[in-house]
Protein backbone atom coordinates (compact mmCIF):
# COMPACT_ATOMS: atom_id res chain seq x y z
CA UNK A 1 0.00 0.00 0.00
CA UNK A 2 2.78 2.40 0.95
CA UNK A 3 3.98 2.54 -2.66
CA UNK A 4 0.57 3.88 -3.72
CA UNK A 5 1.05 6.99 -1.56
CA UNK A 6 4.44 7.85 -3.04
CA UNK A 7 4.69 9.64 -6.42
CA UNK A 8 4.12 7.09 -9.18
CA UNK A 9 7.13 6.42 -11.44
CA UNK A 10 6.91 7.15 -15.16
CA UNK A 11 6.88 3.46 -16.10
CA UNK A 12 3.65 3.03 -14.15
CA UNK A 13 2.01 6.35 -15.08
CA UNK A 14 2.72 6.30 -18.83
CA UNK A 15 1.19 2.84 -19.40
CA UNK A 16 -1.85 3.82 -17.31
CA UNK A 17 -2.39 6.88 -19.54
CA UNK A 18 -2.23 4.57 -22.59
CA UNK A 19 -4.85 2.43 -20.83
CA UNK A 20 -7.14 5.46 -20.39
CA UNK A 21 -6.84 6.25 -24.11
CA UNK A 22 -7.56 2.62 -25.06
CA UNK A 23 -10.57 2.37 -22.73
CA UNK A 24 -12.08 5.50 -24.28
CA UNK A 25 -11.55 4.03 -27.77
CA UNK A 26 -13.31 0.85 -26.66
CA UNK A 27 -16.13 3.10 -25.43
CA UNK A 28 -16.22 4.50 -29.02
CA UNK A 29 -14.86 7.87 -27.86
CA UNK A 30 -11.63 9.71 -28.50
CA UNK A 31 -9.20 10.86 -25.81
CA UNK A 32 -8.99 14.66 -25.94
CA UNK A 33 -9.35 16.99 -22.99
CA UNK A 34 -9.24 20.37 -24.73
CA UNK A 35 -12.49 19.69 -26.62
CA UNK A 36 -14.20 20.36 -23.31
CA UNK A 37 -13.13 24.00 -23.48
CA UNK A 38 -14.99 24.36 -26.78
CA UNK A 39 -18.01 22.56 -25.33
CA UNK A 40 -18.02 24.91 -22.32
CA UNK A 41 -18.02 27.89 -24.74
CA UNK A 42 -21.02 26.37 -26.53
CA UNK A 43 -22.88 25.78 -23.26
CA UNK A 44 -22.33 29.44 -22.35
CA UNK A 45 -24.14 30.39 -25.54
CA UNK A 46 -21.15 31.30 -27.73
CA UNK A 47 -22.91 29.56 -30.64
CA UNK A 48 -25.29 32.51 -31.00
CA UNK A 49 -22.44 34.77 -32.04
CA UNK A 50 -19.74 32.46 -33.42
CA UNK A 51 -20.49 29.58 -35.81
CA UNK A 52 -17.57 27.50 -34.47
CA UNK A 53 -19.54 27.02 -31.25
CA UNK A 54 -22.88 26.35 -32.94
CA UNK A 55 -22.98 22.57 -32.56
CA UNK A 56 -24.94 20.02 -30.58
CA UNK A 57 -22.87 20.13 -27.39
CA UNK A 58 -25.06 17.49 -25.77
CA UNK A 59 -23.17 14.92 -27.86
CA UNK A 60 -20.04 15.98 -25.95
CA UNK A 61 -21.59 15.41 -22.55
CA UNK A 62 -19.60 12.21 -22.11
CA UNK A 63 -16.36 14.21 -22.18
CA UNK A 64 -17.66 16.66 -19.58
CA UNK A 65 -18.41 13.65 -17.38
CA UNK A 66 -14.81 12.48 -17.91
CA UNK A 67 -13.51 15.90 -16.88
CA UNK A 68 -15.81 15.92 -13.82
CA UNK A 69 -14.18 12.60 -12.93
CA UNK A 70 -10.74 14.14 -13.48
CA UNK A 71 -11.59 16.84 -10.90
CA UNK A 72 -12.70 14.17 -8.41
CA UNK A 73 -9.57 12.16 -9.22
CA UNK A 74 -7.44 15.22 -8.50
CA UNK A 75 -9.07 15.51 -5.09
CA UNK A 76 -8.73 11.80 -4.29
CA UNK A 77 -5.15 11.61 -5.53
CA UNK A 78 -3.96 14.66 -3.61
CA UNK A 79 -5.75 13.97 -0.32
CA UNK A 80 -6.53 10.28 0.18
CA UNK A 81 -3.61 8.90 -1.85
CA UNK A 82 -0.79 11.26 -0.86
CA UNK A 83 0.96 12.00 2.39
CA UNK A 84 3.71 14.19 0.92
CA UNK A 85 3.16 16.05 -2.36
CA UNK A 86 6.70 17.49 -2.68
CA UNK A 87 8.07 16.98 -6.20
CA UNK A 88 11.59 15.58 -6.17
CA UNK A 89 13.21 17.78 -8.81
CA UNK A 90 16.70 17.50 -10.18
CA UNK A 91 19.07 19.44 -7.87
CA UNK A 92 20.31 22.03 -10.39
CA UNK A 93 16.69 22.78 -11.36
CA UNK A 94 15.89 23.45 -7.69
CA UNK A 95 18.81 25.85 -7.43
CA UNK A 96 17.87 27.69 -10.62
CA UNK A 97 14.23 27.99 -9.52
CA UNK A 98 15.31 29.25 -6.08
CA UNK A 99 17.39 31.93 -7.76
CA UNK A 100 14.34 32.92 -9.83
CA UNK A 101 12.31 33.40 -6.65
CA UNK A 102 10.54 30.03 -6.58
CA UNK A 103 11.63 29.26 -3.01
CA UNK A 104 9.51 26.13 -2.63
CA UNK A 105 11.01 24.23 -5.59
CA UNK A 106 11.59 20.64 -4.55
CA UNK A 107 9.33 21.00 -1.50
CA UNK A 108 5.90 21.55 -3.03
CA UNK A 109 3.68 20.29 -5.86
CA UNK A 110 2.94 23.76 -7.25
CA UNK A 111 4.86 27.04 -6.79
CA UNK A 112 3.23 29.27 -4.15
CA UNK A 113 4.39 32.24 -6.21
CA UNK A 114 1.68 31.39 -8.76
CA UNK A 115 -0.72 28.97 -7.09
CA UNK A 116 -1.04 29.94 -3.42
CA UNK A 117 -4.37 31.60 -2.66
CA UNK A 118 -2.45 34.73 -1.61
CA UNK A 119 -1.83 35.49 -5.31
CA UNK A 120 -5.30 37.06 -5.49
CA UNK A 121 -3.65 40.28 -4.34
CA UNK A 122 -0.61 39.92 -6.64
CA UNK A 123 -1.60 41.46 -9.95
CA UNK A 124 1.58 40.17 -11.66
CA UNK A 125 0.80 36.55 -10.75
CA UNK A 126 -2.83 36.94 -11.80
CA UNK A 127 -1.70 38.42 -15.11
CA UNK A 128 0.70 35.53 -15.78
CA UNK A 129 -1.94 32.93 -14.97
CA UNK A 130 -4.43 34.69 -17.24
CA UNK A 131 -1.98 34.97 -20.14
CA UNK A 132 -0.89 31.35 -19.69
CA UNK A 133 -4.47 30.09 -19.69
CA UNK A 134 -5.41 32.22 -22.68
CA UNK A 135 -2.47 30.92 -24.73
CA UNK A 136 -3.32 27.32 -23.81
CA UNK A 137 -6.97 27.76 -24.82
CA UNK A 138 -6.27 29.67 -28.02
CA UNK A 139 -3.33 27.51 -29.08
CA UNK A 140 -4.91 24.16 -28.37
CA UNK A 141 -7.97 24.90 -30.49
CA UNK A 142 -5.86 26.44 -33.26
CA UNK A 143 -3.73 23.28 -33.29
CA UNK A 144 -6.83 21.11 -32.99
CA UNK A 145 -5.76 19.34 -29.81
CA UNK A 146 -3.56 19.34 -26.74
CA UNK A 147 -1.27 16.90 -24.99
CA UNK A 148 -3.94 14.19 -24.85
CA UNK A 149 -5.29 14.65 -28.39
CA UNK A 150 -2.00 15.16 -30.23
CA UNK A 151 0.93 14.01 -28.07
CA UNK A 152 -0.76 10.82 -26.80
CA UNK A 153 -3.62 9.91 -29.19
CA UNK A 154 -2.26 11.43 -32.39
CA UNK A 155 1.29 10.11 -32.02
CA UNK A 156 -0.10 6.69 -31.02
CA UNK A 157 -2.00 6.70 -34.33
CA UNK A 158 1.21 7.75 -36.16
CA UNK A 159 -0.31 11.01 -37.36
CA UNK A 160 2.14 13.44 -38.97
CA UNK A 161 -0.01 16.51 -38.09
CA UNK A 162 0.22 15.49 -34.42
CA UNK A 163 4.00 15.24 -34.66
CA UNK A 164 4.10 18.75 -36.13
CA UNK A 165 1.83 19.96 -33.30
CA UNK A 166 4.08 18.36 -30.66
CA UNK A 167 7.12 20.00 -32.26
CA UNK A 168 5.15 23.25 -31.95
CA UNK A 169 4.44 22.51 -28.26
CA UNK A 170 8.19 22.29 -27.72
CA UNK A 171 9.05 25.37 -29.79
CA UNK A 172 6.62 27.38 -27.62
CA UNK A 173 7.64 25.73 -24.35
CA UNK A 174 11.38 26.14 -24.94
CA UNK A 175 10.88 29.76 -25.99
CA UNK A 176 8.92 30.46 -22.80
CA UNK A 177 11.36 28.75 -20.41
CA UNK A 178 14.66 29.76 -21.99
CA UNK A 179 13.90 33.19 -23.47
CA UNK A 180 10.84 34.70 -21.76
CA UNK A 181 11.27 33.34 -18.20
CA UNK A 182 14.65 35.10 -17.72
CA UNK A 183 12.83 38.36 -18.53
CA UNK A 184 9.92 37.60 -16.18
CA UNK A 185 11.60 36.13 -13.10
CA UNK B 1 -24.37 2.95 -17.12
CA UNK B 2 -22.11 4.47 -19.76
CA UNK B 3 -22.04 7.69 -17.76
CA UNK B 4 -20.77 5.85 -14.71
CA UNK B 5 -17.98 4.33 -16.81
CA UNK B 6 -16.99 7.78 -18.18
CA UNK B 7 -16.91 9.12 -14.64
CA UNK B 8 -14.76 6.22 -13.43
CA UNK B 9 -12.35 6.59 -16.37
CA UNK B 10 -12.10 10.31 -15.54
CA UNK B 11 -11.46 9.66 -11.84
CA UNK B 12 -8.78 7.12 -12.75
CA UNK B 13 -7.15 9.52 -15.21
CA UNK B 14 -7.23 12.32 -12.64
CA UNK B 15 -5.52 10.16 -10.03
CA UNK B 16 -2.86 9.10 -12.57
CA UNK B 17 -2.20 12.73 -13.55
CA UNK B 18 -1.77 13.94 -9.98
CA UNK B 19 0.22 10.92 -8.75
CA UNK B 20 2.52 10.90 -11.80
CA UNK B 21 3.31 14.59 -11.08
CA UNK B 22 2.46 15.34 -14.74
CA UNK B 23 0.15 18.01 -13.31
CA UNK B 24 3.00 19.72 -11.44
CA UNK B 25 4.14 23.10 -12.75
CA UNK B 26 7.66 22.18 -11.57
CA UNK B 27 7.75 19.00 -13.66
CA UNK B 28 6.79 20.90 -16.83
CA UNK B 29 9.54 23.43 -16.15
CA UNK B 30 12.04 20.62 -15.57
CA UNK B 31 10.93 18.92 -18.80
CA UNK B 32 11.59 22.02 -20.90
CA UNK B 33 15.00 22.30 -19.24
CA UNK B 34 15.75 18.68 -20.32
CA UNK B 35 16.94 17.99 -16.77
CA UNK B 36 14.90 14.92 -16.01
CA UNK B 37 13.67 11.87 -17.89
CA UNK B 38 10.44 11.72 -15.89
CA UNK B 39 8.03 13.53 -18.25
CA UNK B 40 9.66 12.01 -21.35
CA UNK B 41 9.27 8.59 -19.75
CA UNK B 42 5.57 9.19 -19.11
CA UNK B 43 4.79 10.50 -22.60
CA UNK B 44 7.16 8.05 -24.31
CA UNK B 45 5.79 4.95 -22.60
CA UNK B 46 2.20 6.12 -23.11
CA UNK B 47 2.83 6.62 -26.83
CA UNK B 48 4.82 3.39 -27.19
CA UNK B 49 2.03 1.32 -25.66
CA UNK B 50 -0.58 3.46 -27.44
CA UNK B 51 0.98 2.56 -30.80
CA UNK B 52 0.85 -1.13 -29.91
CA UNK B 53 -2.77 -0.85 -28.70
CA UNK B 54 -3.89 0.90 -31.87
CA UNK B 55 -2.04 -1.55 -34.11
CA UNK B 56 -3.71 -4.45 -32.31
CA UNK B 57 -7.13 -2.80 -32.67
CA UNK B 58 -6.54 -2.25 -36.41
CA UNK B 59 -4.88 -5.59 -37.28
CA UNK B 60 -7.32 -7.76 -35.37
CA UNK B 61 -10.31 -5.50 -36.04
CA UNK B 62 -11.06 -5.44 -32.32
CA UNK B 63 -14.63 -4.31 -31.71
CA UNK B 64 -15.72 -1.73 -29.15
CA UNK B 65 -17.42 -2.74 -25.88
CA UNK B 66 -20.70 -2.24 -27.73
CA UNK B 67 -19.79 -4.44 -30.70
CA UNK B 68 -19.07 -1.75 -33.30
CA UNK B 69 -15.99 -1.30 -35.42
CA UNK B 70 -13.54 1.21 -33.90
CA UNK B 71 -12.97 4.04 -36.34
CA UNK B 72 -10.20 6.55 -35.73
CA UNK B 73 -10.37 9.31 -38.35
CA UNK B 74 -6.97 10.71 -39.42
CA UNK B 75 -6.11 14.30 -38.49
CA UNK B 76 -6.65 16.92 -41.21
CA UNK B 77 -3.55 17.56 -43.29
CA UNK B 78 -1.68 20.82 -42.89
CA UNK B 79 1.36 22.41 -41.31
CA UNK B 80 0.61 26.02 -40.36
CA UNK B 81 -2.17 25.42 -37.86
CA UNK B 82 -0.25 22.66 -36.10
CA UNK B 83 3.04 24.52 -35.95
CA UNK B 84 1.66 27.96 -35.05
CA UNK B 85 -1.20 26.75 -32.86
CA UNK B 86 1.11 24.21 -31.22
CA UNK B 87 3.72 26.88 -30.47
CA UNK B 88 1.12 29.17 -28.91
CA UNK B 89 -0.09 26.24 -26.82
CA UNK B 90 3.49 25.47 -25.79
CA UNK B 91 4.05 29.04 -24.59
CA UNK B 92 0.99 28.77 -22.37
CA UNK B 93 1.75 25.21 -21.24
CA UNK B 94 5.19 26.28 -19.97
CA UNK B 95 3.90 29.49 -18.35
CA UNK B 96 0.81 28.12 -16.61
CA UNK B 97 2.49 24.73 -16.15
CA UNK B 98 -0.75 22.98 -17.00
CA UNK B 99 -2.49 21.69 -20.10
CA UNK B 100 -6.26 21.09 -20.39
CA UNK B 101 -6.32 17.80 -18.43
CA UNK B 102 -4.08 18.77 -15.50
CA UNK B 103 -5.91 22.12 -15.14
CA UNK B 104 -8.99 20.29 -13.92
CA UNK B 105 -6.94 17.88 -11.81
CA UNK B 106 -5.38 20.86 -10.03
CA UNK B 107 -8.81 22.40 -9.43
CA UNK B 108 -9.83 19.16 -7.71
CA UNK B 109 -6.59 19.11 -5.73
CA UNK B 110 -7.47 22.52 -4.32
CA UNK B 111 -4.95 24.81 -6.07
CA UNK B 112 -7.66 27.41 -6.56
CA UNK B 113 -5.75 30.01 -8.65
CA UNK B 114 -5.90 27.39 -11.43
CA UNK B 115 -9.56 28.42 -11.82
CA UNK B 116 -8.30 31.65 -13.37
CA UNK B 117 -6.21 29.61 -15.83
CA UNK B 118 -9.29 27.54 -16.72
CA UNK B 119 -11.45 30.63 -17.27
CA UNK B 120 -8.74 32.27 -19.37
CA UNK B 121 -8.35 29.09 -21.44
CA UNK B 122 -12.11 29.01 -22.13
CA UNK B 123 -11.86 32.66 -23.20
CA UNK B 124 -8.83 31.84 -25.38
CA UNK B 125 -10.81 29.07 -27.03
CA UNK B 126 -13.65 31.53 -27.66
CA UNK B 127 -11.29 34.09 -29.23
CA UNK B 128 -9.88 31.37 -31.51
CA UNK B 129 -13.42 30.45 -32.59
CA UNK B 130 -14.23 34.09 -33.31
CA UNK B 131 -11.03 34.63 -35.36
CA UNK B 132 -10.93 31.18 -36.98
CA UNK B 133 -11.77 32.25 -40.53
CA UNK B 134 -9.18 35.03 -40.49
CA UNK B 135 -6.29 32.80 -39.34
CA UNK B 136 -4.04 30.78 -41.68
CA UNK B 137 -4.58 27.03 -41.26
Amino acid sequence: MEILFKPWPWYVSGPLIALVMTLLLLMEKRFGMSSNLRTLCAICGAGDKVKFFDFDWKKQQWNLIVIAGVIIGGFIGSTLLSNDVAVDLEESVVQDLNAMGFKDAGEAYMPAKLFDLSVVTEWSSLLLLTIGGFLVGFGTRYAGGCTSGHAISGLSNLQLPSLIAVIGFFIGGLLMIHVIFPLLF
Amino acid sequence: MRRVIYLLIGIFFGIVLIKSEAASWFRIYEMFRFKSFHMYGIIGSAVGLGIIALQLIKRFKIKSFFGSEIIIPPKDKGITRYLVGGSIFGLGWALAGACPGPMFVLAGAGYLPILLVILASIFGTYVYGALKDKLPH
